[in-house]
């Protein structure tokens, strides 16, 4: 087995024992990189000499018997809204086209103390607006599985790169969706953590209330892994929940004995492909065979989910956006009459239309004589879609649907109608106003041979037991398979 | 939909510089929009207190003590136009 079609923990294992070194792994999956990618287009930039660098020195300490971190000479990429000092963050707008940030996101310490080798920015929507990817200013990602369909979004090039070789480990941000529907588009794992769980701060912010930074990975494991080096409590992100990382990864093999997996009569509903159902459908049989309760739940509220979500989403956006104004980073428009002008046309300039859309949307909501009405109507439904979960895990360990009601759609087939485009986040929506973790894991492929997921859902805070019951049917049902077999 | 009045006004509390055939498109897309979320209309919510946020954090407060901050270079290093000293913006007083 080559290098980058290796999991983590195969990787972890030989670099520990040292049959082979950082520096070996690090140029298997740049090569793949140098390779494939031009294809791909998953990474907006890749820092191979810096890269290779980081290795070398996790190599000499490994030698020389000194202590390393837990990701030791594990590649990763990062998606571009999580800053990386001296090394551009783009969110793939032409606003941030250039910039380059002064400190790093908690995140990429924590990555640093846990010598991951940092490999590359990976491609997304622009601010983590979409979900296809194909809303990036600065570069286009395809699902390696189909140069014809999207990759997913908004972390599309994190899952890209993870499915097509690029690197073993990926960090996303979920907003609505964006590393859990990639993750099902790319036949990879997918972690959503608890809100509050990973500190946001570096995370360039989109809709504060929701955004939450997690792993990609090959497998169950993997995303554990990552999960246990960038949880925990920083001072910096004052939602950031005051509880120690994760210690996920020791108990992720422990299958759950006892388990209740509940299957929510809104999931199963008309516009579901009937491929994707099915899948879903088998997971839960798997379910059974290992034991498992199977209860049928009701979710009231989740088909509010999307309105409450684009009217929440929208409004902290058109706030968190202020602060582009062409005065203290990003770009500055050459003509303009005045300051007013000047904020006004470098904004123009410098976001792409799902932004602008977003934006317009969230100072809408949020004007006088529309408030009520709207964002703080959003508010109160949110607060009964989370009442809806909260009945729920009262009786479930975890609740199993699709995480998409499609696998991936055809590049171009949903720019046309934004409207389109939103509804298809129906199933992994919820977890985000209700602040619950989400995984997505491989359950399948379609006819057409594209990947399907497996979305689990827990209880704030139940990361252990999501990744535990997504290792179940890992088990059973096998490993995410690769988009294409490395060598070639 | 909305009016094209409704899209100027979103437009400049967004401080945003849309063209007529931007202002026809949004006016179309943002009115789909409004009209499917509409759906909230038939919740009732009248004894439903709103949640702005899941985590039940109370304001969190450090020591008010002076600690390392960016340095001016560091803070200044992305802007668009600056002296070395400061952020440099248009004249926004006229001379008396």
């Amino acid at each position: 087995m080559s290098l980058v079609t290796s999991t983590t923990s195969e990787l972890l294992g030989q670099l520990a024992s040292r049959s082979v070194s950082a520096v070996e792994v690090t140029q298997s999956y740049l090569d793949a990189i140098q390779r494939r990618d031009g294809q791909v287009g998953a990474l907006l930039s890749v820092t191979a000499d810096s890269a290779l660098a980081q290795a070398a020195e996790v190599d000499r300490r490994r030698a020389a018997g000194e202590a390393v971190g837990a990701l030791a000479g594990l590649p990763i990429v990062l998606k571009d809204n999580i800053c990386t000092q001296g090394i551009k963050t783009t969110c793939a707008s032409k606003m941030l086209k250039d910039f380059v940030p002064p400190y790093d996101a908690h995140v990429a310490t924590r990555l640093k103390q846990a010598d991951a080798i940092l490999l590359g920015k990976a491609n997304l929507d622009e601010f983590a607006m979409g979900s296809s990817s194909e809303n990036s200013a600065l570069g286009k990602t395809v699902n390696p599985w189909s140069f014809e369909h999207a990759a997913g979004g908004s972390s599309g090039g994190s899952a890209a790169a993870v499915s097509a070789g690029f690197a073993p480990l990926a960090l996303g941000s979920d907003t609505g969706g964006s590393i859990r529907q990639p993750a099902s588009f790319c036949g990879v794992v997918g972690l959503k953590p608890t809100y509050g769980r990973v500190s946001r701060f570096g995370l360039v912010a989109y809709a504060s209330s929701l955004d939450q930074i997690g792993p990609f990975a090959r497998d169950v494991s993997g995303a554990a892994l990552l999960l246990d080096a960038i949880s925990g409590h920083d001072r910096r992100d004052s939602t950031s929940v005051d509880a120690p990382p994760t210690l996920t990864a020791a108990t992720v093999e422990q299958p759950l004995s006892g388990l209740r997996v509940g299957i929510a009569r809104e999931h199963f509903v008309a516009g579901l492909d009937p491929e994707v159902e099915a899948a879903v459908r088998r997971a839960v049989e798997v379910y059974k065979s290992l034991g498992a309760t199977i209860v049928d739940i009701s979710l009231p509220h989740s088909k509010y989910a999307i309105a409450v979500y684009y009217l929440i989403a929208c409004s902290e956006a058109s706030s968190n956006l202020a602060r582009y104004d062409g005065v203290h980073y990003g770009h500055r428009a050459t003509e303009f009459s005045n300051l007013v002008e000047m904020y006004k046309a470098s904004r123009s300039e410098g976001f792409g239309d799902e932004v602008k859309r977003r934006i317009m949307l969230g100072a809408y909501a949020l004007s006088a004589g529309y408030y009520d009405a709207y964002y703080l109507k959003a508010l109160k439904v949110r607060r009964l879609i989370r009442q809806d979960f909260d009945a729920a895990f009262q009786n479930v360990d975890v609740i199993a649907s699709p995480v998409n009601p499609t696998p991936a759609f055809k590049l171009g087939e949903m720019t046309a109608d934004p409207l389109k485009m939103y509804l298809a986040d129906i199933y992994t929506i919820s977890a985000n106003l209700a602040g619950l973790p989400g995984i997505s894991i491989p359950a399948g492929m379609s006819a057409s041979g594209l990947p399907i997921g497996l979305q689990l859902l827990a209880a704030p805070f139940e990361e252990e037991k999501l990744l535990r019951a997504a290792r179940m049917f890992e088990r059973e049902h096998g490993p995410a398979p690769m988009s294409w077999k490395s060598g070639v | 939909m909305l009016t094209t009045q409704d899209v100027l006004k979103v437009a400049e509390l967004g401080r945003l510089k849309l063209d007529d055939e931007e202002v026809a498109k949004f006016a179309g897309q943002l009115g789909g929009i409004l009209d499917y979320v509409a759906v909230l209309d038939e919740v009732d919510v009248s004894n439903v207190a709103p949640m702005a946020h899941v985590a039940d954090v109370a304001n969190v407060f450090r020591e008010d003590v002076v600690v390392a901050s960016l340095p001016r270079a560091a803070s200044l290093s992305n802007a668009p136009k600056t002296d070395g000293k400061f952020f440099l913006v248009p004249q926004i007083l006229e001379h008396a």
